[in-house]
């Protein structure tokens, strides 16, 4: 580790929540339904999209059919992701001549960007053509992201309201965020891009004579408009197969700590917007503090282990740390760092291999996704995530002192501490489960590319990143079989639909709620005390679920390696 | 809910149309006028040629040139389609090793690419990021170090002075971004075609 790698890490946390202010302004006003600087150009294209939808948007709905609202939204949007996928041979965009995907691996992905997870068992230049890429990808990527803030809006109006129906309308809040928020971000963000390198073009893959006089085929493609949803988004499916370390997906150490930055800051900013909409922001900050304890007890623990490298290669008298599946202008602490962000966050973008990180510095990308991304975590998903621990804490809370707990004004009574125990108990269902069936099934184990600890880490990861809608990977694993991309397929789908399922339920129930003022039996829940609570019943609850299963992966492995043993 | 079916429908194809395709199409248009050069994909000519991209590594064994680093990128069997082999460098499949720090056949991979440096230049210690793969596969840079632990090689087959040689790494070299962001490195391909340009003494 080094001096220079710290500033670097401390420059990224301050811009973040520099960040997290005003655009938690703006984005209050866009919910809200005021007019924002961007209202005489985008009102008149809001106002033709409800004219030809019919939406009245006046009229608010009660969260269930909020709900079943979002979830016609995405059938529509898996039938054109997979359409396009399946048909993409014949239609435009194709210059590099590529078949139609397989059923299998169509309805995996289709459902992997539906899901804001993104998990890539396609390898995007050699697999999927242009069209695929914007109208199936791209798109989704503005819808799933745009979908996870709305519910975070929702729920967030279930605390702030009092005796409340309704929550809200899912076809404005959709609308507003795409074109209020996503899309005018994006557009700037584009350029930026395109300006670092990135490519943005429709041209066929270009083929060069290399100095030494040998061909070389250079993919290239509309980049730079993908990526910047993708990171945005917290989405994180590349446009190419090695993703943020491919040199025309993040070309230079700036664009490298843009995407880090734009990874983070609308999921900062909603906490942000939580506190402004329940009344007092500093509420939002501790939930912001709560994430960033464990933040920055990740990256270090991360960089410490990658500045460390693997005692196998420092035995050949090697220094400069762990560079297997490492980017030279990235090194080891922008590495790190991007994988840390990128799994706290539901990004799942990566900028090195995961799989060639030390046992330990892989370990903490995997506990960031089995807590359930709840720092800063996915656009949306993250806020809603942290308030269903937040709703635990406080019932925890509740029991040590024998009041009813409360939270915000509101009363957290059984049927919300039942949601948010559904809500956290599914996760590590799917992940746990099917790791166990995969690890005993024959052709399931003839997928992992490493032997011994490390090849179950593999597989442990795979489930753990579909399950939080992550998407990044230890991609040596083979994950485009009939088995893996059903079974992963399945573990995005009830990771994302019984999360967010609950979580609607508690905004509901919240809203209907009478707002109670504070009292002195209230626990303050602005202060380090709270913080702490926290962060310590994450800690439990993660400890205690997921723990034996890091002790057969990277736990045994980290042994191993100092042992000097190999596989 | 059969209320909802008609925005489900119509709110869909417009954000699809907005996002899907105005979007993207109109950045590249944009993007085109804009950043031409980047657009396309930094490519370099030389004689009218395209040679490569400013970003995208290529693969260099010959002693007359730096040596970028080793790339695990891959192509399909010409022989067996259902089959891949190694092809470094492969810019149409971006790859990294995905080795795991207890694997095998990394360290036995690392351990032969020292024997071999080690032979070649017994004054210096092996950079690392010479014998690692990258995650892409497609790494245009390597760091100082490795450039210069390369000198004399390059040096002896082009029968020019180390200094000289020095000298073109030193001023091919790019900093931290503000002398705080990122890492040192040397772009090989715009190195190579430095040593390309120098004149012989």
């Amino acid at each position: 580790m080094t001096v220079i790698g710290w500033f670097q890490i401390l420059l990224y946390c301050a811009v973040v929540v520099a960040l997290a202010k005003p655009l938690g302004w703006y984005m209050t006003r866009v919910f809200n339904g005021e007019r924002t600087f961007l209202s005489p150009v985008l009102r008149p294209v809001e106002s033709a999209i409800y004219w030809i939808g019919g939406v009245d948007e006046r009229r608010e709905q009660h969260w269930l059919t909020y709900t079943i609202a979002m979830l016609l939204f995405h059938v529509g949007g898996f039938l054109i992701i997979y359409g396009v996928m399946r048909l993409q041979a014949v239609l435009p965009f194709n210059p590099a001549g590529q078949s139609a995907v397989a059923e299998d691996l169509s309805f995996n992905t289709a459902i992997s960007f539906l899901t804001n997870t993104n998990w890539q068992n396609y390898g995007g230049e050699s697999t999927v053509s242009y069209l695929v890429q914007m109208l199936g990808l791209t798109h989704q990527n503005f819808l799933s992201a745009a979908t996870g803030i709305v519910l975070a809006m929702a729920l967030i109006r279930g605390f702030s309201r009092a005796s409340a129906r309704t929550v809200g309308n899912f076809w404005v809040d959709v609308t507003r965020c795409t074109l209020y928020v996503l899309l005018p971000l994006c557009i700037v963000y584009t350029l930026f891009l395109v300006s670092q390198g990135i490519p943005q073009t429709l041209g066929p893959y270009v083929e060069a004579t290399t100095l030494e006089g040998a061909k070389q085929t250079i993919a290239v493609g509309p980049v730079a408009s993908q990526v910047a949803i993708k990171m945005l988004g917290t989405n994180g499916g590349g446009f190419f197969n090695a993703n943020a370390a491919h040199p025309f997906e993040n070309p230079t150490a700036l664009s490298n700590f843009i995407q880090m930055l734009s990874i983070f800051t609308l999921g900062a900013a909603l906490t942000n917007v939580f506190g402004r909409m329940v009344g007092n922001q500093r509420q939002g900050w501790a939930i912001l503090a709560a994430m960033g304890v464990l933040f920055i007890a990740g990256v270090a623990i991360t960089y410490w282990a990658e500045a460390n490298g693997s005692s196998t290669l420092n035995a050949l008298g090697l220094t400069g740390g762990n560079m297997e599946g490492k980017e030279v202008r990235f090194g080891i602490v922008a590495s790190s760092l991007f994988a840390v962000i990128t799994t706290a966050a539901s990004c799942g973008a990566v900028n090195a291999m995961h799989d060639s990180f030390t046992a330990l510095g892989g370990m903490i990308p995997l506990i960031n996704m089995q807590l359930g991304e709840i720092i800063v975590g996915g656009v949306g998903a993250g806020l809603y995530g942290m308030l269903l621990f937040v709703v635990l804490a406080i019932f925890v809370a509740g029991l040590m002192v024998g009041r009813t707990p409360e939270y915000v004004g509101k009363k957290i009574e059984a049927r919300e501490v039942k949601m948010a125990m559904l809500a956290i108990l599914v996760l590590p269902l799917m992940y746990l489960g099917w790791t166990a069936v995969a690890v005993v099934l024959p052709s399931a184990v003839a997928s992992m590319a490493n032997a011994g600890p490390h090849g179950f880490t593999e597989v442990l990861y795979a489930f753990t990143s579909a399950t939080a809608n992550n998407g990044s990977a230890f991609a040596g694993l083979t994950g485009n079989t009939f088995f893996y991309n059903l079974t992963l397929a399945s573990s995005m789908f009830v990771g994302r639909f019984f999360m967010i399922i609950p979580a609607m339920a508690i905004a509901g129930s919240l809203a209907e709620k009478k707002s109670i003022p504070p009292s002195a039996g209230t626990l303050p829940t602005t202060g380090g005390l709270f913080v702490g609570l926290v962060v310590g019943v994450i800690l439990i609850i993660g400890g205690l679920t997921f723990f034996p299963a890091l002790a057969l992966g990277p736990i045994v492995e980290h042994l191993a390696m100092t042992a000097g043993t190999v596989f | 809910m059969l209320k909802e079916i008609r925005p489900a429908i119509f709110v869909l194809l417009a954000l699809t149309l907005i996002t899907g395709l105005l979007y993207p199409l109109a950045m590249t248009a944009v993007a085109g006028l804009v950043f031409p050069a980047q657009a396309e994909g930094s490519l370099i000519t030389r004689n009218g040629e395209v040679i490569g991209s400013a970003l995208i590594g290529q693969e260099f064994k010959d002693d007359r040139y730096f040596h970028g680093r080793p790339s695990a990128t891959s192509t399909a069997d010409p022989n067996d389609a259902t089959k891949t082999v190694a092809a470094p460098y492969n810019a149409a499949n971006s790859a990294g090793s995905n080795l795991g720090p207890t694997s095998k056949a990394l360290a036995d991979r690392v351990k032969e690419d020292v024997d071999k440096l080690k032979a070649e230049n017994p004054a210096q210690a092996v950079p690392v990021d010479l014998v690692t793969t990258s995650a892409s596969g497609l790494d245009p840079d390597i760091s100082p170090e490795a450039a210069l632990f390369q000198v004399p090689r390059v040096a002896k087959a082009r029968g020019i002075s180390e200094d000289r040689v020095r000298a073109l790494v030193a001023s091919t070299t790019e900093g931290r971004l503000i002398g705080l962001l990122g890492e040192p490195r040397v772009n090989v391909l715009a190195l190579n075609l430095a040593l390309d340009a120098a004149k012989p003494q």
